[in-house]
């Protein structure tokens, strides 16, 4: 389990956490969302022990991920954003730094590398950014750490990968992994995402499951818009109307429309969901 | 698999376990797929999978056995029927009562068209 505790944390001048406290279950894959600049990122790295907290605490499975023992560090990867481009093949890569992670898997690094269709004769220098990040996936799979953090995942791939993409990923969720994915593209991690969390500036907005969301949160999808909602948009054939669920009816999350709720009724919702 | 947007996910991937029982591709007996097999297939978090299957579960229309995973029970298909035929009858007639209400149109109108059907 992850634990974050009354964590302070700034860029010189800029404050990104401010006295947050949240955790993080294992067996789930959690949807990590905020607008740009909220701290999803620097999140992560305090997580995986790339940034230290200035106040507060993280822990990992009770271990401290800024002080960087092994033991911790080998159950843990961090795929980034930004895609690397090594003069090297991911093969080469992966063989590099895979004698880290105890339960790293060649075979599986193969499987993925075909299930995700990508060159294996390529350097990344070679592959176009969608291969590269498929590349980089397959590589950070292969390690089978408990704790899989990744950064806009989505970002370059094309469409049929996204759904290869929710595939290998729902396959490798199982009760003892922790998935964190940090993502603007909601729609390409639909159903595969739960619970979510939505960071603000300084603050958390929310960390629930659908089961939470729904139980409290009702999503009427009809012909008119609904005065009083938190939050009303138009689709295609009618109107999207996120209202508090007062009649225990159930409904299904539509995350683009419940984070425009969250961002436009952000203490009503913080302490609704409370 | 396409899923709609109005109904929660987990109630989709039920209605599509249960029409795949009724289409006899999963019989009485059998062994059904595991959580993580329709996750995989779906690309859908397993913990909505599972929710699914503890409903499917509750209806009786599969239960686990240890070792084996779930099955479906012996009357599957007869309690799928039966329940979808309430929901018919519950939400889908009176919506259909009032539309032939809007549309002006007759019983009788209704019965012709039912008798046409028949002697197809």
């Amino acid at each position: 389990m992850i634990k974050i505790n009354n964590l302070d944390f700034a860029y010189k001048n800029t404050q990104v956490f401010k006295n947050i406290s949240l955790e993080f279950q294992k067996g789930n894959i959690y949807g990590l969302l905020g607008e740009n600049g909220v701290g999803k990122t620097t999140l992560l790295k305090l997580i995986c022990g790339l940034q230290k907290p200035q106040h507060g605490s993280v822990t990992v499975d009770g271990l401290t991920p800024s002080m960087r023992q092994p033991e911790l560090l080998q159950n843990v990867y961090f795929l980034p954003e930004e895609v690397i481009t090594e003069d090297t093949t991911p093969e080469k890569f992966i063989q590099k730094i895979g004698c880290f992670y105890p339960r790293y898997d060649f075979a599986l690094f193969n499987k993925l590398m075909g299930e995700l269709e990508v060159d294996l004769s390529k350097k990344f220098n070679e592959l176009s950014h969608g291969q590269k990040k498929k590349a980089l996936l397959a590589c950070a799979m292969s390690l089978q750490t408990d704790y899989l953090f990744l950064d806009e995942p989505t970002n370059g791939l094309d469409i049929p990968s996204k759904a290869l993409f929710r595939q290998v990923i729902s396959r490798y969720c199982s009760n003892e992994t922790t998935i964190i994915i940090s993502t603007h593209q909601v729609k390409d991690v639909e159903n595969l995402i739960d619970p979510i969390v939505i960071l603000d500036k300084d603050d958390v907005l929310m960390n629930a499951s659908f089961a939470e969301i729904t139980d409290k949160i009702y999503f009427e999808y009809g012909p008119e818009r609904i005065q009083n909602a938190y939050y009303t948009e138009m689709l295609p054939g009618g109107y999207i109307n996120v209202m508090p669920n007062t009649e225990h009816l159930e409904s299904n999350v539509n995350i683009e429309a419940l984070f425009n709720a969250v961002m436009k009724n952000k203490e009503t919702i913080k302490n609704l969901m409370k | 698999m396409d899923f709609n947007g109005h109904k929660p996910i987990y109630l989709q991937i039920y209605d599509h376990v249960c029409e795949r029982i009724l289409s006899g591709e999963f019989r009485s007996g059998d062994r059904v797929m595991s959580v993580r097999e329709l996750g995989v297939e779906l690309g859908v978090n397993p913990n909505t999978i599972m929710r699914a299957f503890e409903r499917l579960q509750m209806k009786e229309i599969i239960a686990t056995k240890r070792g084996i995973g779930f099955y479906v029970c012996d009357d599957a298909k007869e309690k799928i029927l039966s329940e979808q035929k309430k929901e018919f009858l519950e939400n889908e007639i009176p919506e259909f009562l009032k539309k032939m209400e809007l549309y002006g149109i007759t019983i009788e109108e209704v019965m012709n068209m039912f008798s046409l059907r028949s002697k197809m």
